[in-house]
């Protein structure tokens, strides 16, 4: 396969960057779309230039690592898919693909098509967990969960922070990764205590991050490779409101 | 040098209470005047950095991603183990314990082994508690999956993202910690120097990866959470990233590098397409639960799957290892498959795969409970494969996945340079000559959780650690000597990518240090390695500027590492005469193909100590004693 493909490059934070276009030839369909990269990349050093500028680390969609902004598409065209795990064979020969940082406020880029997410680093740290130190634990079996609570908590669990829910959002909103962390453990016994605690805190750091609001676009779902589902969203609201009207 | 591996004396099953009872402690009203550098943040960086803020050390974090929750324990599908008996199975401690032994053939310490059986049952209660979502009987109680190596059932999940969930549980805690002011973290920050102050570890120096700055960090002590080298072989199931980076680099400090040559090879990973392929993909093992794994009994048979009649097919495990079948342990599924397709019988395309079949669990099970338990292994399968695994059986072949080797530490997990911890994969101590399944888990938490907590307050408590600041000379010489590391790679300007060379060194690797070696191959892998090392310094290319974000220059200075680290693997893999666990040498197998160990001259920790650049490292030898698994021939018929 022969591609165009239309790079998002910018040498640092402080300076604007542009599209710049690049010509991928012996595309094969078997490639990941960031062994592509890696490819073109290959050629640029050959040529002396600098390499793009991309995150990925597992390579098997789990650490939430990459993320590139595919034809205006998170992730890329595949539902449920992050970007090191979509494959060539989804594209055609003689395609051209524009590919593009995270864009929000709250993710500067750092260079090319990196950007800093610790903003979500903050925002766990102001609540995304349960208070407890190493040690003293109950025996793992003495408050029995329902199965489909747990399979339910499981469900948002899976968020692997990678910040699509965010690039795709209009208002550039944390609202689906919040959500999932307070679902995650406020449906269990372990986390239900500060649970009230936990949604305020986390609400507002976003807020403070620059994050916008929700207006119920569902974007952020249809681009989740985790496929986590608004219903979280709804599931914060109501925590939040429940919380604020109690303090 | 003596090797003492400090271990208690006393009964098995009271060394570890014993020992923490003997320990010092620190008073809590100190704590905070400690500053300890913990590099990683994966199961046991994260969850040392969490545990050790907690009570009340004051913990500086670093990891190389932008993020801690990103660390390659994230990706451990299968599960943890624990001694929880749960099931009423016959499981116990001990038992764990003796699997875990046998498991990695004889060539781990007794001692180490049985605290981390013991600590198994209080990982689980420690996750539970903090939220970690692990799948529930309806009864609303901890289910448990059986696992490689093992006749019971132990291994504790969620779904296929076991280590996804107790890594977000270490990283959670951490986070708290954070907030809480007693960790402070370093993102995108990688290890380049240990640095060493009056033989103590003191401090580290690191690059930040977004400046290109080199910065110093002082510390009261160092712990090592940086994983393993898997990546020496190029294609692994490791993350591109991964490196051996920092525990070469203390290495080259003074610190022993022990049994490198023990690496495990997975035997359920996605085969491969092709040159551009940049990693393997790992599926569970879990899957060998209800999958079957079968070649053609034809050379060369080339119907598709579903066309080859039961009669055609070659159950091979169910028929080497009738109580074991398809769950053998991992070294013996993995040199199995090699061995059917050295044989001819390989499948798909490249004839590099074996046939992972679930047509039997489907019709068992339904598909249903199937898609519960392996949905996301079978999406992922689909992903890379285009290939539907609830319709035609999934192809798997066998890829570096684990190392076993690591740096040398004694029972306190402190390594020959007093002050310098190191935990998890990136030490040695657990696993002998290969690794069960479900363990690396239980091993990274319990180091970071339950041992480090008390044997660095030990070590803080019993020495004396005047102040030192960065302006001491150690720090200066360790900062200009990554400084010029660095010069030194911008300079080469050549023409190969870094890339194209690791590749090589990869194939080098896995064809003659890998799955089996000879004598031969081995000699000749000693020969290709130092002549790549010479390309690399002669002819690579890393472009770009040392002071910003640099990708290449990263990379580089991990391949480097490597070309000089793979030849310490193989020099290690060429001393070592006998086979054992993962680790076949094609001149010691018995007359069934099976790893043949020689005990009389090699029951021992082969430590390596760094000589200087270009020079022979020197051997030390722990000697292994076995007071309660007598070592006998490792048989899973």
């Amino acid at each position: 396969m022969r591609l165009t493909l239309r790079i998002w490059r910018q040498a640092g934070s402080n300076v604007a960057g542009q599209l710049v276009d690049y010509s991928a030839d012996q595309v094969s369909p078997d490639m990941s779309f960031l062994e592509m990269l890696d490819v073109v990349n290959e050629g640029l050093i050959k040529k002396g230039q600098d390499a793009i500028a991309f995150d990925s680390d597992c390579r098997e969609g789990i650490c939430g690592m990459c993320g590139l902004v595919v034809n205006g598409i998170p992730h890329g065209p595949d539902r449920g898919t992050t970007v090191c795990q979509l494959h060539m064979r989804r594209f055609k020969d003689g395609d051209t693909i524009t590919i593009e940082p995270w864009r929000a406020k709250a993710f500067p880029v750092v260079k090319d098509l990196v950007v800093d997410r610790s903003a979500f680093d903050r925002i766990v740290a102001a609540g995304g967990y349960v208070s407890i130190n190493c040690g003293g634990a109950p025996d793992g079996n003495a408050i029995p969960i329902p199965k489909d609570v747990a399979e339910l908590s499981m469900d948002a669990a899976a968020c692997i922070g990678c910040g699509a829910c965010v690039a795709a959002c209009k208002n550039a909103s944390a609202h689906l990764f919040v959500s999932a962390k307070i679902s995650h453990l406020g449906l269990l016994p372990q986390g239900e205590v500060e649970a009230a605690r936990r949604v305020v805190r986390m609400v507002q750091q976003a807020d403070a991050e620059g994050f916008g609001s929700c207006s119920n676009e569902g974007e952020c779902e249809a681009v989740c490779p985790k496929e986590i589902p608004i219903s979280n969203i709804a599931r914060m609201t109501r925590e939040y409101l429940r919380a604020v009207l109690r303090i | 040098m003596t090797l003492d591996g400090k271990i208690p004396s006393g009964p098995i099953a009271e060394k570890w209470d014993r020992h923490k009872f003997e320990m010092k402690l620190v008073n809590p009203a100190n704590k905070r005047k400690y500053t300890l550098i913990v590099v990683g943040t994966g199961l046991a960086g994260a969850s040392a950095a969490a545990s050790l803020g907690e009570l009340g050390y004051n913990v500086l974090n670093f990891c190389i991603q932008d993020s801690p929750r990103r660390a390659h324990s994230i990706a451990a599908q299968g599960g943890i183990n624990a001694a929880k008996n749960y099931q009423n199975d016959g499981d116990s401690i001990y038992r764990l314990f003796y699997d875990t032994v046998k498991g990695g053939d004889y060539r781990s310490r007794e001692s180490n082994v049985y605290r981390l059986a013991q600590l198994s049952v209080d990982i689980i209660d420690q996750c539970v508690a903090q939220g970690v979502p692990f799948a529930r009987e309806y009864g609303g109680l901890l289910d448990n999956r059986s696992f490689g190596g093992a006749q019971v059932s132990r291994t504790f999940y969620a779904r296929g993202q076991t280590g996804q969930q107790l890594l977000l549980g270490a990283y959670q805690s951490l986070m708290r910690q954070v907030h809480a002011k007693t960790v402070k973290l370093y993102a995108r920050r990688e290890m380049l120097d240990l640095v060493v102050v009056d033989g103590r570890a003191r401090g580290i120096i690191v690059r930040n990866l977004t400046t290109g700055a080199l910065e110093r960090y002082v510390g009261d002590a160092v712990i090592l959470a940086t994983g393993g080298y898997g990546t020496v072989y190029y294609l692994s199931t490791n993350a591109v990233n991964s490196n051996v980076t920092a525990a070469y680099r203390a290495y080259k400090r003074g610190a022993l590098f022990a049994n490198p040559c023990f690496t495990q090879i997975h035997p359920t990973c996605i085969p491969v397409t092709g040159d551009h392929q940049s990693k393997l993909t790992l599926m569970s093992e879990s899957l060998r639960n209800d999958g079957r794994v079968w070649v053609p009994k034809q050379k060369g048979d080339a119907r598709p799957a579903d066309q080859i009649p039961e009669h055609d097919r070659d159950y091979y495990l169910e028929r080497k290892y009738p109580s074991f079948g398809n769950l053998v342990p991992r070294d013996v599924a993995s040199r199995n498959a090699k061995q059917v397709c050295d044989d001819g019988r390989g499948v798909g395309e490249s004839h590099l795969s074996v046939y992972l079949d679930f047509t039997d669990a489907i019709q068992r099970l339904g598909v249903d409970v199937v898609k519960e338990k392996y949905g996301n292994l079978f999406h992922m399968y689909k992903k890379i494969t285009d290939e539907d695994a609830y319709k035609v059986p999934m192809r798997i072949y066998p890829a570096i996945h684990y190392t076993m080797g690591g740096l040398w530490v004694d029972y306190n997990l402190m390594s020959n340079i007093p002050g310098l911890h190191v935990l998890g994969e990136a030490n040695f101590s657990d696993h002998g000559a290969n690794r069960l399944g479900a363990s690396a888990l239980m091993q990274g938490l319990a180091d970071g959780y339950f041992v480090i907590p008390y044997t660095i307050g030990h070590y803080l408590a019993s020495t004396p650690l005047p102040k030192v600041t960065t302006d001491h000379d150690a720090f200066k010489e360790a900062s200009d000597g990554a400084q010029t590391g660095i010069n030194r790679l911008l300079a080469v300007k050549g023409t190969r990518t870094i890339r194209e060379i690791h590749r090589e060194l990869g194939r080098v690797m896995w064809d003659d240090v890998g799955m089996s070696r000879s004598d031969a191959s081995l000699r000749r892998a000693l020969e290709a390695i130092p002549k790549l090392r010479d390309e690399f310094w002669h002819n690579v290319s890393v472009p770009g500027t040392p002071d910003n974000l640099n990708q290449s220059l990263e990379y580089a200075g991990r391949v480097a590492d490597y070309l000089e680290f793979a030849e310490l693997l193989a020099l290690d893999a060429l001393h070592r005469r006998e086979s054992c666990g993962g680790h076949f040498r094609d001149e010691s197998q018995t007359p069934d193909g099976e790893a043949l160990r020689d005990d009389a001259n090699f029951m021992y920790v082969a430590a390596w100590e760094f000589k200087g650049a270009g020079k022979q490292p020197e051997l030390h030898k722990e000697p292994l004693q076995f007071e309660e698994v007598h070592p006998t021939q490792r048989s899973y018929k």
